[in-house]
């Protein structure tokens, strides 16, 4: 039921299939992975992927964690999931560095959730490639919270 | 500078440069996204992302995504840079702040202008702003550091 939930989340968003942007999840925990492509290389000299992509990515990774909290709550209140899905967060800013260049390979992204107020949620996340422990772009942003949505 | 002066230095007239600029076929991504140059003057550039149903972030609305925003406000910006009069030979992003003021409205392209207000020998600074017509209606407004490289320097 929650897979059904959780692929329903995701396959909505066009923007989300053109980057190559998919997820695996344990319970609350919410893996992106950015699928290599050719097309997502900003500099084709060294070449390393683009800035561009990469914030996107982690921009896409925390929404995604943030919306898919609130489908597990909706689950958590009614025993099941009911089909319908709050509108998304908005993202009011998003801060990123570039820590090295990305390589031409997947990038993985998690994101933590530093705070969840009733309106505005803090949300931290980081990219890696090889090793988890040398991310290579990470971001700190602000998301406004669909309104009715639980604190 | 003040600030009057800035405002009005960023305040190109897109609709007056035409909106079928270079498509940017030198950046994979970009050119992938649509993306257009629409101009370019020593430390600024300006330039566009069409609409396209592929980028919309919001199916509910049919707003395109932040991410291609970001991807836009990013190009710009590293362009704002390269066109400063110290010439690098390369750039890379630092950092990236985006604040977003309201969603793109859906059929419509989204510009970007991006000033590179003060270059040192290693750091470059930049304001970007997105907007459709009226850069005083901002979608999103960026600021952004480059590290600059110069040929000579390792770069």
């Amino acid at each position: 039921m929650s897979d059904a939930a959780f692929e329903a989340l995701t396959a909505k968003i066009p923007y989300i299939a053109f980057l190559g942007v998919d997820f695996e999840r344990r319970g609350d925990e919410v893996t992106g992975r950015l699928a290599y492509s050719d097309r997502l290389i900003g500099n084709p000299m060294l070449p390393a992927l683009h800035g561009g992509a990469t914030g996107a990515f982690l921009e896409i990774t925390a929404l995604t964690s943030l919306a898919w909290l609130r489908v597990l709550e909706r689950i958590d209140g009614a025993g099941e999931w009911d089909g319908a899905f709050d509108p998304q967060p908005k993202t009011v800013d998003f801060s990123i560095d570039y820590l090295r260049s990305g390589k031409p390979q997947d990038a993985y992204a998690r994101a933590v959730i530093l705070r969840r107020g009733r309106r505005v949620a803090n949300v931290r996340v980081e990219a890696w490639q090889e090793e988890r422990s040398r991310p290579f772009v990470a971001a700190h942003g602000h998301f406004l919270l669909p309104q009715g949505a639980k604190a | 500078m003040a600030d009057d002066d800035l405002k009005d230095w960023m305040a190109p007239d897109p609709g007056a440069e035409g909106e079928d600029g270079t498509l940017l076929t030198a950046i994979p991504h970009s050119r992938e996204l649509g993306m257009r140059l629409i101009s370019r003057a020593p430390d600024e550039a300006v330039m566009m992302i069409p609409y396209d149903p592929r980028l919309i972030g919001d199916p509910e609305t049919g707003v395109m995504h932040g991410g291609a925003i970001t991807a836009l406000l990013d190009t710009c910006c590293g362009t704002a840079v390269m066109m400063s009069p110290r010439n690098p030979a390369s750039t890379a992003t630092l950092d990236l702040r985006i604040d977003y003021m309201r969603p793109a409205t859906p059929d419509r392209a989204v510009y970007a202008h991006a000033y590179c207000y003060r270059a040192t020998r290693s750091v470059g600074f930049v304001r970007a702003t997105a907007y459709h017509e009226d850069r005083d209606e901002p979608i999103a407004t960026a600021s952004a550091a480059f590290i600059l490289n110069f040929k000579g320097n390792g770069a």
